[in-house]
């Protein structure tokens, strides 16, 4: 899919994350392979410190949270809202959806269109993508966007590969019209065909949860996990990141009329430092104009990685400016999109901390 | 003499890197068992450190690193962009 939206933006972004913080330096026990081995993929890959959730917190927990902070600190009123969307890969349950446990949880009209879209690492271009269509038919209401995992929940603390990486965090970020506002032209691609390369076997109706998927089980490469877990196929979902999105890139520069140099900021999903550098040396994209350090202070919070970006890393120059920027992610299903559009003059930017 | 001085380089880092393992009794590391994607990451990192070259993200796939010879081929190659 290829196409530019007109007049619409966003305008404010709120980051919520748990307020545990888990270090890899005290986790590399956990792990059955050599310390010094591990310990050397700290600077590689940025595996620094994460955030993990509560056990029993949900995404629901954490959307309820940051609604009720944005609604009581006056960033929109429940009357301007039009719907909700929740971006997630960790529901609550199967039934009812988060998006109505939210406009429920925080007293939202019953003209609230209520929706979750199941997707990862695109989950929020795949959310403003679905934001932007409502909004054509919202009677100048405002759309809330909701992303969020709680994906530390479904990894092995006995997996390297997986765990350290995982970052739990949910953002709601507010999209809206405006008719003075530029072109933004998106672009997404899909290849389900590699679906398994990311994937959590068990639990969804093909091959409920039982005692048997919950085993651990030695996967052979030294890392524990059970059926019921997340699993990465690393090298195939590095593969296919550095083979599809440098020409991603490239294709919608050409398409804007833009360049790497006349890009300020390249906002792109985090899923580990050296995945990232490797992306920035092919597209010749200067380490300034790429933030990539969320996964050394955060995780990887999967769908909410952009916008969490945002929040820790520019909330003060998107505050206050106006920047070319060109996000793009890639991951899970596997999907792989982008945008270019100027962006900034966020009314609202901000990270809170939560008990979750 | 400087290829084979670059592979003895690469058996040392392949040593340091999973000392457990007797890499001169293998043809391939990767089937083998002997390196994993992020042994592969901690190589590259290494090499590209040592040898003072950029490796391509698409030239980091376990073909690659099969065998010394195959690594060595890999730095050759990656030295010449």
């Amino acid at each position: 899919m290829q196409t530019v939206f007109k007049g619409k933006r966003v305008s404010a972004i709120l980051g919520i994350v748990p307020e545990e913080e888990s270090f890899f330096d005290e986790e590399v026990n956990n792990y059955s392979f050599p310390v010094r081995q591990t310990l050397r993929l700290k600077k590689i890959m940025g595996f620094n410190k994460h955030r993990l959730s509560k056990e029993n917190s949900t995404v629901s927990d954490f959307a309820v949270y940051g609604m009720n902070y944005i609604l009581s600190n006056g960033w929109i009123r429940r009357e301007d809202i039009g719907a909700v969307i929740v971006v997630t890969l960790c529901p609550d349950y199967f039934v009812p959806h988060i998006s109505t446990i939210v406009q429920g949880e925080c007293g939202l009209d019953q003209n609230v269109i209520c929706m979750d879209i199941a997707q990862g690492c695109c989950g929020f271009l795949i959310g403003l993508m679905e934001a932007f269509l409502l909004l054509e038919h919202l009677g100048g209401k405002k759309v809330i966007l909701i992303n969020g995992d709680i994906l530390s929940h479904k990894v092995s603390k006995k997996d390297r590969n997986d765990f350290p990486l995982a970052g739990d965090a949910a953002t709601v970020t507010i999209v809206e019209n405006d008719s003075q506002a530029g072109d933004i032209y998106y672009e997404m691609h899909m290849d389900g065909s590699k679906g398994d390369a990311l994937k959590i076997p068990a639990g969804a109706f093909r091959m409920p949860s039982t005692s048997e998927t919950a085993r651990m089980t030695d996967q052979g490469d030294g890392n524990f996990r059970s059926l019921d877990h997340m699993h990465m196929d690393g090298g195939a979902v590095f593969n296919f990141v550095q083979t599809e999105v440098p020409p991603l890139i490239a294709h919608m520069l050409k398409e804007t009329g833009e360049t790497v140099d006349t890009i300020d900021y390249f906002l792109f999903h985090q899923p580990n430092k050296f995945m990232l550098q490797k992306l920035a040396e092919k597209a010749g994209i200067p380490a300034e104009k790429m933030p990539m350090d969320l996964v050394e202070n955060y995780g990887n919070p999967s769908g909410a990685s952009i916008p969490m970006v945002v929040v820790t890393d520019l909330a003060n120059k998107l505050t206050s400016g106006m920047y070319k920027c060109c996000l793009s992610a890639f991951g899970s299903g596997l999907a792989w999109g982008g945008m270019v559009m100027e962006w900034g003059n966020l009314e609202k930017c901000e990270l809170i901390v939560s008990t979750l | 003499m400087e290829q084979n001085n670059e592979r003895v380089i690469i058996g040392e880092m392949l040593k340091e890197i999973r000392p457990e393992f007797d890499f001169s009794e293998s043809d391939n590391f990767v089937e083998d068992g002997m390196l994993d994607s992020f042994d592969i990451i901690t190589l590259t990192n290494m090499l590209e450190e040592r040898f003072g070259i950029k490796i391509d993200g698409l030239d980091i796939v376990p073909e690659n690193f099969y065998t010394v010879g195959s690594i060595a081929e890999l730095v050759r190659k990656s030295g010449e962009k």
